[in-house]
């Protein structure tokens, strides 16, 4: 018996991938607010990537300054009310929350944040605009949180920014790859607009740069560019069976569920290949599909799983099943996925290593592959001068955020290697910064 | 079980809590009620002549989620004919004839507080209180507070009543005054048999910020109201204590003011107060706090061996002291237990801010430290600390030592001249005035957004 029933209506989806964190009402923002202690020198602002003044925007909506409480925010994080959603706020401020030490529910920050920024956002208040035109013109290169908080600082720097996306939707993965239950679509897009009217800089989707001679244009007409460009597809395993049908990567998968809802299709057993985040997304989102069986296979030991202790709870919470120590050797199937032929595996100083004679095949009818992202080596080859590093990560100055062609700046996943939605919006403010000292 | 009955000057009643002369007594009704719930007795909703209220009466004072710390009024005394209370306080004794009805009276005339005592008196109401307390409206007709404000008026009256009075008369005063026992005084002069304290303060709760115009609003306006609630007790404590240690008042005293709990209730005991009377906490939460309330009390009589509510009257009147007779030789020190700190550090910014600089922050750590040196044990750490006893004051002094203000004066040992040798802060430590500059802005202003430093790992330029 399934956790959930495959939902076939959007009412049935929403049920099914009803929000963890949903908007506080104002009773409710009252009375959490009401506890936060206003520590001096608060850890949750240093557990904060973006250093939001946290205790001081609780204060403000403790005082019935609500749209003060969305500026404190949004003056530190374009991603305001994304990030209230969509952070792992477990590990990060409410994880740092001093209540913690006293075994006492640490201030929910997260949904205060969100509380503060809605409001702001359905009122449409004006609370920032661009500075004053400065004359000089940047293109960003992906309208995903390192882009967009990068067209908002700079905007209001007073640089013309042209935004280019090579999809349909601004926000990136917060519309393309968080998890449904985390924020919705209607959610990341009003953010996004609000951000848009706030600041005015102009948009091109559907515009994937992608040659040399596009990016020649860019470095023509642009004093600098910004780029925001994240991740790429799922990593390819190099398994036998991998192009059979119903084999697919978790970032693709994510995508298409966050458009289409529940005109995805599941199967009715599938098996998650990972251990991390998006393992965990990829393997509820199954569950909350309807499939009846979820597997979760990972190399190592459930320890060792990369994966907030959180999100393998949220995992397990909708019936998704873990299976440890074993690799994947081959996708079976005739046309179609049928099962995963696994190995088992230990842990020997640190390696993996393969127990010979103990393979078998766990049937299957789906496999979601959540083994991390490419990077876009292929699209960076293009940029002259620009340096990675062994992980093919752009290097750039940690303070400035530019990279070896100095033209060129960056930001996000592309930078960092892939980390969470308020990373790339912390580093952006940065990067854009830095770029205004580089044209200043 | 401890005998919780009293014996109020007169006036018998099974426990010392009594509904006060308010709302939550305007009716037999509601007095029924509230027996029925274990009050032990009611002042009635205070008899004159009927009047005429506004619509919006109550302003609140809330703190962060707490509704009404405060509260306040503006509404007058019964607006129901005589006739029907006279009745219902007929009704009520025969029902309840061993709780304490007593009715609460405001009238002008000589003739008129004649009359309605009388009546009074033979509706079997077991005493009276003269309301010479409320400090909006009435007062202004030259009742109420008026009276209370003038001790001559007050004790005019007084007499007045107690020329036909053949049950006890306690007097309730107005807190709106500087000295609250000079209207007790009068109250004994004119012959009472007891007082209660406190009626509301004046006050304005809160102003409206869109309006422009002072809560509660009445068509767009507003006026001074009566403050009582929570927030007031500490106000009645001080003056309960003042009539009780005074030795020419020497009347039960019923105290009002903030009670909602038993700790509340016993608080104005061990002042002083032989009943206690509540309004707004029933008001707030209903009758059946009382429930907690008696619990409570019997509780903690049964702990300390109290046998009756006399038993512990006024038992801290001994303790609460001139400041001048306080011992300068005491020391206490704050101490931190670092196992239950949970690294707020207000009590840093407290005592940085607002003391004495006797608390610093240590690297590696947001476990703060006492500079023992530097505290003068104000309390203010302890008292911000979030954790229950986690910040404790601990005594310094080695106890063998007496030494007050009063005997150093006396000694002539105290400071005389502006910059006397003898001033208490003379040799304490405080920090250079610039010091203070730029210390914490990291820390403290606006705008804190932090370099990325490690929390993402990023590639970059060897």
């Amino acid at each position: 018996m399934a956790e959930f029933f495959t939902p076939t209506t959007e009412q049935e989806f929403a049920e099914n991938f009803a929000q963890l964190k949903p908007v506080m009402n104002r009773t409710e923002a009252l009375y959490e607010s009401s506890r936060c202690l206003f520590c001096f020198d608060a850890p949750c602002i240093k557990a904060c990537p973006s250093g939001i003044d946290i205790p001081q925007f609780i204060r403000q909506i403790n005082s019935g300054n609500d749209t003060g409480a969305a500026r404190t925010i949004y003056e530190a994080n374009y991603f305001g009310n994304a990030c209230g959603k969509v952070c792992p706020t477990e590990v990060l401020c409410e994880g740092a929350c001093v209540y913690n030490l006293q075994e006492v529910k640490p201030i929910e920050i997260g949904r205060l944040q969100s509380f503060a920024t809605t409001k702001v956002i359905k009122s449409g208040e004006k609370l920032f605009g661009p500075g004053v035109d400065n004359g000089k013109k940047v293109a960003v290169i992906g309208a995903g949180p390192a882009g967009i908080s990068a067209a908002c600082e700079l905007r209001s720097l007073g640089y013309e920014v042209d935004v280019f996306e090579a999809k349909a939707q601004p926000s990136g993965l917060t519309v393309y790859g968080v998890a449904p239950y985390k924020i919705t679509n209607e959610e990341t897009l009003a953010e996004m607009a609000y951000l848009q009217a706030q600041f005015g800089y102009n948009t091109h989707f559907n515009s994937l740069i992608k040659s040399r001679e596009e990016l020649a244009e860019l470095e023509n007409k642009y004093d600098a560019i910004f780029l925001g460009i994240g991740l790429g597809k799922t990593n390819e395993l190099g398994l036998p069976g991998e192009d059979k049908i119903n084999c697919t990567g978790a970032v693709e998968f994510i995508s298409e569920l966050r458009q289409h809802h529940h005109e995805v299709a599941v199967g009715r057993k599938v098996i998650v290949l990972g251990g991390g985040n998006t393992a965990m997304d990829a393997a509820s989102e199954s569950s909350r599909l309807g499939a009846e069986t979820v597997i979760l296979a990972y190399r190592r030991a459930k320890e060792e799983m990369g994966a907030y202790d959180f999100e393998y709870d949220l995992a397990k919470g909708v019936g998704v099943k873990g299976l440890f120590n074993v690799a994947p050797i081959e996708i079976t199937g005739n046309g179609y996925v049928t099962g995963v032929k696994f190995i088992r595996t230990e842990t020997k100083d640190g390696r993996v290593q393969e127990i010979a004679g103990s393979e078998f095949v766990e049937t299957c009818d789906m496999v979601i592959k959540a083994t991390g992202q490419a990077k876009q080596a292929e699209f960076l080859s293009l940029i002259p001068g620009l340096k990675l590093d062994g992980k093919g990560r752009i290097i750039a100055n940690a303070h400035t955020g530019q990279t070896a062609n100095p033209k060129y700046f960056a930001s996000g996943d592309a930078w960092n290697g892939g980390a969470e939605v308020v990373n790339a919006a912390a580093e952006a403010k940065l990067t854009a910064r830095g770029i205004h000292a580089y044209l200043s | 079980m401890p005998d919780l009955s009293i014996n109020f000057a007169g006036i018998k009643s099974p426990n010392p809590f009594w509904l006060a002369s308010a709302p939550p007594t305007n009716s037999g009704y509601q007095v029924m009620k509230a027996f029925d719930a274990g009050w032990g007795g009611a002042v009635w909703k205070t008899l004159g002549v009927p009047v005429v209220n506004v619509s919006s009466r109550y302003g609140g004072v809330n703190y962060r989620d707490k509704r009404l710390i405060g509260f306040n009024n503006i509404e007058l005394i019964s607006d129901r004919p005589l006739a029907d209370n006279l009745r219902e306080i007929e009704e009520v004794k025969k029902r309840f004839p061993n709780h304490a009805v007593i009715a609460s009276l405001m009238v002008q005339t000589r003739q008129e507080w004649h009359d309605i005592v009388r009546q009074s008196q033979d509706a079997g109401a077991d005493g009276f209180e003269l309301n010479f307390g409320c400090p909006h409206g009435m007062c202004e007709r030259g009742m109420g507070s008026a009276v209370g404000q003038e001790p001559k008026v007050l004790q005019m009256i007084v007499e007045w009543v107690m020329e036909v009075a053949t049950k006890p008369v306690i007097v309730k005063l107005t807190p709106n005054i500087s000295d609250i026992t000079e209207p007790a005084m009068a109250a004994r002069r004119g012959g009472a048999n007891a007082i209660s304290l406190i009626n509301t303060i004046q006050s304005i709760v809160g102003v409206d910020l869109d309006q422009f115009a002072p809560y509660p609003i009445v068509d767009g306006k507003g006026s001074n109201g009566g403050y009582c609630g929570p927030a007031v007790k500490p106000i009645a404590l001080n003056m309960v204590k003042n009539c009780a240690q005074h030795p020419d008042i020497n009347l039960p005293i019923s105290g009002i003011g903030g009670i909602e709990n038993w700790r509340d209730a016993v608080e104005h005991i061990l002042l002083g107060a032989s009943s206690v009377q509540v309004c707004t906490a029933a008001m707030h939460f209903g009758f059946g706090i009382i429930r907690e309330m008696t619990s409570g009390l019997e509780q903690y009589m049964v702990e300390k061996g109290f046998n009756t509510i006399y038993d512990m009257v006024g038992k801290a009147l001994p303790n609460v002291l001139h400041w001048e007779d306080l011992n300068m030789k005491y020391k206490v020190t704050a101490n931190i237990n670092e196992d239950k700190c949970i690294g707020c550090q207000l009590c840093y910014t407290a005592c940085e801010d607002g003391a004495h600089q006797a608390i610093k922050l240590n690297a590696g750590t947001r476990v703060p430290e006492i500079i023992e040196e530097n505290c003068v044990g104000c309390n203010l750490c302890s008292l911000v600390c979030p954790v229950e006893q986690c910040i404790t004051m601990e005594r310094t002094d080695d106890g063998t030592q007496h030494l007050t203000w009063k005997e150093r004066t006396e000694a002539g040992d105290v400071p005389t001249e502006f910059n006397d040798e003898k001033a208490g802060g003379r040799h304490h430590w405080v920090p250079e005035p610039s010091a203070a500059l730029g210390k914490e802005r990291h820390k403290t202003l606006p705008g804190k957004a932090r370099v990325i430093n490690g929390e993402t790992e990023v590639p970059t330029e060897a």
